[in-house]
């Protein structure tokens, strides 16, 4: 059993940001959903106690700040007609970055991560059709000349999970 | 999925515009009315198109600083049972049976566990631990150190198939 809980280095992003209450509480709320209606801020702005404006500055401010990575509709490649899969990489530490710019630059590259093990790149690639999957795997092969190791689901038990603020 | 479908993932697919009427900016955008507009979106979120309308945090910045991959090397016959019992632990953001990758990778569970301490994160490794038993034949916790790329999906309009 391997279980290391070894403190990174090389942690981006400090939790040294400025978040208040309010703020909190809109990161909280806007986990559970967002209406669709002709305003949606406004009623979203009523239950919170602010005014409308409020909440539409608070979230400029958030997603500029990266403590939101996203607001909007969250989509299931599958039921799209896509599909996802989650690869990795064992890129080496020199060409680290490199690497990592070679990977991104494809549009299709939705998420990346370092993480700490001999497989230290984890990737997933979101397509159109479940067709163009091999290819782009193929063609992060043949650009990185790293093999590319893909973990498609074969079952989902479960993806959600609301972070408190 | 129509291609008016299409548009409206490819004009939300970078997030909402923070205007007051957001729906109605993008229904002026795909030049349909803003009730066609909320209405696609609702049948894409009842067919499951869309998963839900809302808020990804950083879970760094939320001082979610633990942010584990944990992977198990279960028995195959009881992969499916022990998976929806982990899914269903309220600390598990992802539970996933996906392929071995022998000799090199073992692992045919992986569950996404979010802590703010290290003590935290152990207390969930143990809980997944007990709860799989003598099931599991071997584990790794793969924590993340940077996210190097985090855009969410993204498709372009005009590469239509369906």
């Amino acid at each position: 059993m391997l279980n290391t809980f070894t403190v990174s280095k090389d942690r981006t992003c400090k939790n040294n940001l400025h978040m208040d209450k309010i703020d909190r509480t809109i990161i909280n709320t806007l986990q559970e959903g967002f209406p669709i209606c002709s305003s949606p801020y406004k009623k979203v702005a009523e239950g919170l106690r602010i005014s409308e404006q409020e909440l539409l500055d608070r979230l400029k401010v958030l997603l500029e700040s990266g403590i939101l990575s996203r607001f909007g509709p969250m989509y299931h490649a599958e039921h799209m007609g896509g599909a996802l899969t989650l690869a990795a990489v064992k890129a080496p530490e020199q060409n680290y970055d490199n690497i990592a710019d070679m990977i991104n630059s494809f549009p299709e590259v939705a998420h990346n991560y370092a993480r700490e093990h001999a497989l230290n790149m984890w990737f997933v690639l979101a397509t159109e059709t479940p067709e163009q999957i091999q290819p782009i795997i193929q063609t992060i092969e043949n650009k990185t000349g790293l093999k590319v190791y893909n973990m498609p689901k074969i079952q989902e038990y479960f993806v959600g999970l609301k972070l408190e603020a | 999925m129509d291609h008016i479908d299409r548009q409206i993932i490819t004009a939300t697919q970078a997030g909402l515009p923070l205007t007051p009427e957001p729906y109605q900016s993008l229904a002026e955008q795909i030049d349909i009315s803003e009730i066609e507009l909320m209405q696609r979106l609702k049948c894409m979120q009842e067919t499951g198109v869309i998963r839900r309308i809302g808020a990804i945090p950083n879970h760094y910045k939320l001082g979610y600083q633990h942010n584990g991959m944990t992977v198990w090397d279960i028995d195959d016959q009881y992969i499916d049972t022990l998976g929806t019992q982990i899914g269903s632990l309220d600390f598990v953001s992802h539970c996933y049976h996906r392929p071995r990758h022998l000799p090199e990778w073992r692992y045919n569970l992986f569950a996404m566990i979010h802590a703010k301490t290290t003590e935290s994160a152990a207390q969930q490794i143990e809980q997944i631990a007990a709860l799989l038993g003598e099931h599991c034949r071997a584990h790794e916790v793969l924590y993340s150190t940077r996210i190097l790329k985090k855009t969410g999906l993204r498709i372009k309009e005009n590469n239509v198939s369906s």
